[in-house]
């Protein structure tokens, strides 16, 4: 017999509002929304060019509260997070945040995200993909207390050439000696604002994590600073188009989790990734290290590869081609660059191409003209990552632009 | 009268089976002894305004290719989804299945957020499962002491299948195989409610309780359908579960097939070991050299052949291959919707499955019931609305719900199933949804009570078992009817059978009527394309 007098209420069922929900949809002309962990998440605001140039020319804002969160704190919490991800994560002093990535027992990389080491005895780890039962199972035995912080921290990516001038417009007083991957506490609005210096643009920029209470005080306060540093709220598709530039990996697009993948062989390794340097096999015991080691020495079955193909028609879903005839890859992520003025993709390539074999490869494009569809076979090249590069990036102190 | 086949049953594979011969040209004509086919998917009005799904009562394992093949959306049939569904516990709590993931995200971490990530980590192994066996439905099983190079073939196909699982997937699908619901699902959530909405898929038909070993094939079994391509799916067939086999019906008849209703099968004509046709109850003799019965294998070769036909061991796997009914059902005219103490207010996962239920072990409980020769005390339900969604089966305003019960044995320990104890038997269910739904007791206008013996008595399924034998690994592919007999043939030259008995076993799937179609049809030397690519 029900005893409760009134039921509980049903979950929400559509698109769930984040914590910057209001002023996105104030900014939001264009009513487009995707799907971000079940966030409503802007994909274009007014257009997407000048979005894009934003972030490379202003300063952009982009809401990135859907990011899945975790805290690992505790005396264990090194051990934990070590036994978690490839890299030695005891060189991460407090303070500095590492990219990683982090492989099930076959050497399959899990997911990818940074890990942010806000003290000796505490982690935290954003990436894409929900892992709090992963997380539990790693730590089982340690003395560690794991939990989902998702909602209890709103993030906002600052990112441009102006971001650091706009932050010390507001009074952030030593920001401009923040290092790339550091991290610092500063106040905004009266509110405590966690800034670290990461992004996935490629550029000078900022994300900033804020306690949901504060986000709309602490976003009114960096509209305001930055009318005088041309901010402007982006969306997904303007912060694509820089994070290829960029040279990052996106989960689900570039590769998928070993955990989601339903056909066992479409899970990858951190070397068919080529991200081998993020893999550390001299540190002790962690998840994927037996098979990591065994797969060090072997050659990648297919490998993740940035390529640069001719003309300017973006090779969205394209197949590769080997001497034009034999299909030898497929296009995950492409890209006409309006920074670098070269047309760029990322492709898998089955071994030996793109390893002992790279030369005569071609990419089939098609190009849809008036309703007709065109087929076009363009030569490409294996080129190096990132696509762009900039010196302000890293620079300490950023200059104003 | 001389035929080329003859069918003995007009069920859903009976059906399926007779439109393939007939679409191959052969002079065709199906015999049923009920005044109208279906079998146990049926649509019947026995209250004005109503109809409802006698027996069966979702869609979602009818194989897309027989409904491709034999056109069944041109004769009529549409495959409706249903969304969501939930269980209610004695707390006042409940549990709702979404179809919208991010919502379902949001009501799993709710209850844990662990069996959040879990549940994805379930989806993800059931669903791996799944492709495994899907294709293996449509084909023959084969037989693994043949040295034909078909057998050969298919096991090597099969093996092969397997292979490409990988060692992990390998170890995984044994073991899904074998164990129980319950102890699968442990694996992957801890909230007793959640395992409980899941458990009930596998038992579900069966004379077994969630810990008993082979629990989390009869899941995987009932996951395998799909509505448009989304594996594990389920829908409703708008007009009810009648409409499938009407539309089956006027397929055959558009090849030029026959239907005698009200012919009931008296025994099947044979002379020196081959089959010649069927005699009817009124006396009539129907002739053919192609017999397929769409009959449970008990009913086939015990009621309906004279025994001296069949080889001893034959007989002897017959009657040793087991039944076991296990549920009833309630079919009941709602003079309106009924309402539930633990729903908000326009909960949108009323509109699917609801269970009343707190953990695996009341359904366990439901099952020490039914081995002790009683009716669960306290029984699983699956209960639908599906008038919320398909207007055709109740008047506006009005409802119709069809409530599966689970367990209730086919004989009674303590008496007979006569009106007293039906009576009694739905009052037992009625009273637990009473529970939940306080005015669902005065909405009811009309109701159908249906314990397996009626099932058996009226459908004509031995032991009111739903799946014509149970679903365990013993009773599966090529041990499924009888072991050496797989393949949709008998040890009588000419009669066939095509029921759930066989291979892939039961659910209104069509799969096994398609599958003994071929095998007929190859036999009587035809080109087979039978329009499917599965």
């Amino acid at each position: 017999m029900a005893t409760k007098a009134k039921p509980i209420a049903q979950v929400a069922l559509g698109l769930e509002p984040g914590p910057f929900h209001e002023r996105l949809v104030a900014h939001n002309r264009q009513q487009s929304w995707v799907n971000w962990m079940g966030y409503a998440s802007p994909s274009v605001l007014d257009n997407v060019e000048f979005e894009y140039f934003a972030i490379r020319n202003q300063s952009t804002l982009f809401d990135i509260s859907p990011m899945c969160k975790y805290a690992i704190t505790g005396p264990d919490a090194e051990t934990v997070v070590n036994r978690l991800v490839t890299r030695d994560i005891r060189k991460l002093k407090p303070g500095r945040v590492a990219y990683c990535i982090w492989c099930d027992e076959d050497g399959n990389v899990v997911d990818d995200g940074t890990v942010f080491r806000l003290s000796e005895t505490e982690f935290r780890l954003c990436c894409q993909e929900p892992q709090l039962s992963w997380l539990e199972d790693i730590a089982w035995g340690f003395d560690v207390s794991i939990s989902d912080v998702t909602r209890d921290i709103a993030g906002l990516a600052l990112q441009g050439p102006t971001s650091c001038a706009l932050l010390k417009d507001l009074g952030l007083a030593g920001i401009e000696t923040l290092k790339t991957f550091g991290i610092a506490g500063f106040e905004i609005a009266g509110s405590v604002v966690t800034i670290s210096r990461t992004g996935f643009t490629g550029d000078l920029g900022y994300e900033l994590w804020i306690r949901p209470a504060d986000a709309l005080k602490v976003w009114d306060a960096l509209m305001g600073a930055g009318k005088l540093r041309g901010l402007r709220v982006i969306g997904y598709e303007a912060l694509e188009m820089a994070r290829i530039e960029a040279g990052f990996l996106l989960p689900k697009v570039d590769f998928l989790s070993a955990q989601t993948v339903l056909r066992a062989d479409r899970a990858n390794t951190p070397y068919e990734l080529g991200l081998e340097w993020l893999v550390a096999l001299d540190k002790p015991h962690f998840n994927g290290r037996r098979a990591l080691v065994d797969l060090s020495k072997q050659t990648p079955r297919r490998k993740l590869v940035a390529i640069e193909i001719e003309r300017d028609k973006p090779a969205h879903n394209a197949l590769v081609y080997h001497r034009k005839n034999r299909e030898v890859g497929m296009v995950t992520s492409a890209l006409w660059s309006p920074t670098c003025k070269r047309n760029i993709a990322y492709a898998w390539l089955d071994a030996p191409y793109g390893q002992s074999v790279t030369d005569d490869l071609w990419v089939e494009i098609y190009l849809q003209k008036e309703i007709r569809w065109q087929r076009r076979m363009v030569r490409c090249k294996l080129v190096d990552k990132p696509f762009f590069a900039h010196p302000r990036r890293t620079a300490t102190p950023p200059a104003d632009h | 009268m001389k035929y080329d086949a003859i069918i003995a049953g007009a069920g859903h594979n009976g059906l399926t089976a007779a439109c393939f011969m007939a679409r191959a040209g052969l002079k065709t004509l199906i015999v049923e002894k009920e005044n109208h086919v279906g079998g146990a998917a049926v649509s019947l009005s026995l209250t004005p305004g109503w109809t409802y799904s006698n027996c069966s009562y979702v869609c979602s394992l009818l194989r897309p290719e027989i409904i491709r093949a034999l056109e069944l959306p041109k004769h009529g049939l549409q495959v409706i989804p249903y969304e969501g569904g939930g269980v209610f516990n004695s707390k006042g709590d409940y549990f709702a299945y979404m179809s919208d993931h991010d919502a379902l995200r949001r009501e799993l971490i709710r209850h844990s957020p662990r069996d959040a990530d879990g549940y994805e980590r379930y989806s993800r192994a059931v669903m791996r499962q799944c492709k495994f066996i899907k294709p293996l439905l449509l084909r023959t099983a084969p037989d693994p002491a043949s040295v034909k190079p078909r057998d050969i073939s298919e096991l090597l196909y099969i093996l092969k299948r397997f292979h490409n699982l990988g060692p992990r997937e390998m170890a995984e699908t044994v073991r899904f195989w074998t164990m129980s619901i319950a102890e699968y699902l442990d694996q992957y959530f801890e909230t007793p409610m959640i395992k409980a909405y899941i458990a009930g898929s596998g038992i579900i038909g069966t004379g077994l309780g969630p810990y008993s070993p082979g629990t989390a094939y009869v899941l995987l079994h009932h996951y395998m359908g799909e509505v448009d391509g989304a594996i594990g799916a389920w829908g409703f067939a708008r007009g009810g579960m009648g409409s499938i086999t009407q539309a089956m019906a006027r397929s055959f008849e558009a090849s030029g097939g026959e239907i005698r209703t009200g012919s009931g099968l008296d025994r099947f004509i044979i002379k020196d070991g081959k089959v010649r046709g069927v005699a009817l109850e009124n006396g009539d003799e129907l002739y053919a050299e192609t017999v397929v019965s769409g009959m449970d294998v008990r009913r086939t070769f015990v009621d309906h052949t004279d025994e001296k036909e069949l080889p001893q061991e034959f007989v002897k796997g017959v009657k040793r291959y087991r039944f076991r009914g296990s549920s009833g059902k309630l079919n009941v005219a709602l003079d309106g919707m009924p309402s539930f103490t633990g729903a908000p207010k326009d909960a949108s996962f009323l509109r699917g499955d609801l269970h009343f239920l707190d953990d695996m072990e009341e359904i366990e409980r439901a099952y020490d019931d039914w081995k002790d020769g009683k009716w669960s005390a306290s029984p699983y339900v699956d209960f639908l609305i599906p008038t919320q969604i398909d207007p055709t089966m109740a008047p506006p305003g009005k409802h119709y719900a069809t409530i599966f019960v689970q367990y209730a044995p086919y004989e009674l320990a303590n008496g007979e199933w006569d009106d007293t104890n039906r009576e009694a038997f739905a009052e037992t269910v009625i009273s637990k949804i009473e529970r939940h739904s306080p005015d669902f007791r005065k909405l009811i206008v009309h109701k159908e009570i249906r314990t397996p013996k009626d099932i058996e008595d009226q459908v004509g399924l031995t032991e009111g078992n739903i799946f014509q034998g149970e679903l365990t690994f013993d009773q599966l592919l090529f041990n499924r009817p009888v072991p050496g007999y797989a393949q949709y043939r008998s040890p009588i030259k000419g009669l066939y059978m095509c029921g759930s008995s066989t291979h892939p076993g039961g659910g209104v799937m069509g799969a096994p009527g398609a599958n003994a179609a071929r095998e007929v049809l190859s036999d009587l030397g035809h080109k087979i394309d039978m329009g499917m690519s599965a």
